[in-house]
């Protein structure tokens, strides 16, 4: 797509389109191109770090430093494949993965005991103490027949959340 | 309103912990796990309600909302309208862009002839100076607003100069205290400016009264509280105007209200103002222009059209705080001008969130956790 011109072609909706595997309509699309111009101010092409945090909901977010590597920099096409997971046409298995891409932090296809401390850490912040959450970790894995040094890999991740009816989808605002 | 939008100064004494409850507006369902029975390894690892906000504030929110200038819709994209569209710029930019900087320029000479004289030699004879002081500042005023084609029509009765009072205004550029200023010779508080805006606020709209506040420095908001109770008391000065956004906003939304103005212990008067984008979109949008720029569009413009109320003078209520009085008031002015609240600090373009929201999500999360794994 080059550098960020405020005008988008059609082939390079369909390019984008291609690109998130048909999760977002062409309208939502070019919605979500008004967005990203607005929020990338000064039209390099990606939105920097401190443009994502310069909106106070994601900043208060117990995710946002996790969420910011993964979405830091990325150009439009990337960006629409990112948020892709968020929209109403995705499947389970694809919000599954999302979810798992947030844990497996170190990119290694496997998601430890520690991998998932991290997070917990994350959403629960100073009001347990590390003791808490090892704790509860140990516990729920026990029960649910994993162990400490257990390596989740995305299949168990699909055994365990499959049934819980996962709901994670976000309107994009269409004109 | 500095054009410098990267610096993130940590503003904490802003962010009170006595602020309405910023959950009750959001719009996404709460990111606490339902307390449903016994935890499992699925509920940890289900962190799709934090996710879903996250990306709902990635995608559209309504912070940035309120500081977007929403261009007109073109309307001369076709062969006869085009050439009109051309006469209309030609018009405007090469006849009464002129004309109105010459009216300006006369109200300038007018203004200053005056005012010199009157400022030095009638020093002894205060009350009158005073007096011909407000009025020659509503002169030049008016004399602005004028250069602008200002076509504003006020509602309401005309404020009255009384001891112990405030007017608040919602805010959407620095023009709104020029339209206020023409009827009403207000005292204002005003973020101390550079450039020439800076050398008129030090001149002339010391005669009027004014207030400087740094919003740079934390400090600063004892010694700006202070001097606005001091004002307020003084029966001889001018009624102070204040805007309690703090900063600019579209004037399709109004951010949330700072507490200061409502608690000096005196009536507030609210003022709410809509402009009518029919001509032009007067919000000045501080990030993409300079106030120059911003006053050359206008003054380029067919004409700044807006309303004026002048609405009920409130005074709080027994046992309501100065933040409940505070929303009430900006509810008042939000339904008069038809514009959306929000529940966000306008400061937050300059700075980050405070950690509290974070850490109540965090709270709130915990005190879940440990109770379901007590459940059997």
């Amino acid at each position: 797509m080059g550098s960020a011109s405020s005008v988008l072609t059609q082939y390079d909706i369909e390019e984008v389109q291609e690109h998130c595997s048909n999760l977002f309509s062409q309208q939502e699309i070019v919605s979500l191109y008004q967005r990203f111009c607005q929020l990338d101010r000064n039209a390099k092409g990606f939105i920097s770090a401190d443009e994502f945090l310069s909106v106070p909901e994601f900043a208060m977010n117990p995710l946002s430093q996790r969420l910011l590597k993964m979405v830091d920099g990325l150009n439009f096409k990337d960006f629409v494949a990112f948020l892709s997971a968020f929209s109403g046409k995705a499947t389970t298995q694809q919000k599954i993965e999302f979810i798992f891409k947030v844990y497996d932090s170190d990119n290694n296809g496997k998601v430890s005991f520690n991998d998932i401390l991290e997070v917990l850490r994350d959403l629960s912040g100073s009001f347990m103490s590390d003791e808490q959450r090892e704790k509860v970790l140990r516990q729920v894995l026990q029960e649910a027949g994993y162990s400490k040094e257990s390596y989740l890999m995305l299949d168990d991740f699909i055994k365990v959340l499959s049934r819980s009816g996962l709901k994670m989808e976000v309107e994009v605002p269409v004109d | 309103m500095n054009s410098n939008s990267n610096e993130t100064v940590k503003l904490s004494s802003e962010l009170d912990l006595d602020r309405p409850n910023l959950e009750d507006y959001l719009p996404s369902g709460s990111s606490i796990q339902e307390p449903r029975g016994k935890l499992r390894l699925r509920d940890l690892l289900d962190i799709s309600p934090t996710l879903t906000e996250a990306a709902g504030a990635i995608i559209d929110d309504s912070f940035t909302r309120c500081f977007k200038s929403n261009p007109p819709e073109p309307w001369n994209w076709n062969v006869y309208l085009f050439p009109i569209w051309c006469c209309g710029v030609v018009i405007r930019y090469f006849i009464l862009f002129p004309v109105r900087v010459l009216i300006l320029t006369i109200g300038w000479i007018i203004f200053l002839s005056s005012y010199i004289p009157v400022h030095f030699l009638l020093k002894g004879h205060d009350k009158l100076r005073k007096k011909m002081e407000r009025s020659l500042v509503e002169l030049i005023c008016s004399f602005f607003v004028a250069s602008w084609t200002g076509v504003v029509k006020y509602h309401g009765p005309r404020p009255s100069i009384r001891p112990k009072q405030v007017f608040v205004a919602n805010h959407t550029s620095m023009i709104d205290f020029i339209i206020l200023e023409q009827m009403t010779a207000f005292a204002v508080i005003m973020q101390k400016h550079p450039g020439w805006v800076g050398l008129l606020q030090s001149t002339i709209l010391e005669s009027v009264g004014c207030i400087w506040f740094n919003r740079s420095e934390s400090k600063d908001r004892e010694v700006v509280a202070r001097k606005l109770r001091d004002h307020v008391q003084g029966a001889e000065n001018n009624p102070l105007l204040i805007f309690p956004e703090g900063t600019c906003v579209n004037n399709h939304y109004t951010v949330m209200f700072k507490k200061g103005a409502f608690e000096l212990g005196c009536t507030v008067c609210p003022v709410a103002i809509k402009y009518n984008k029919i001509a032009v979109d007067a919000f000045w949008n501080s990030r993409k222009q300079s106030f120059t720029m911003h006053l050359l569009q206008l003054m380029t413009s067919w004409a700044v059209v807006c309303d004026v109320w002048y609405l009920e003078p409130q005074n709080i209520k027994p046992g309501e705080t100065a933040i409940a009085f505070a929303e009430r008031v900006r509810d008042i002015i939000s339904v008069r001008a038809g514009l959306k609240k929000v529940p966000w600090d306008g400061y937050l373009k300059y700075s980050r969130p405070s950690p509290k929201h974070r850490e109540q999500k965090q709270q709130s999360f915990s005190e879940s956790m440990l109770r379901r794994l007590e459940e059997k």
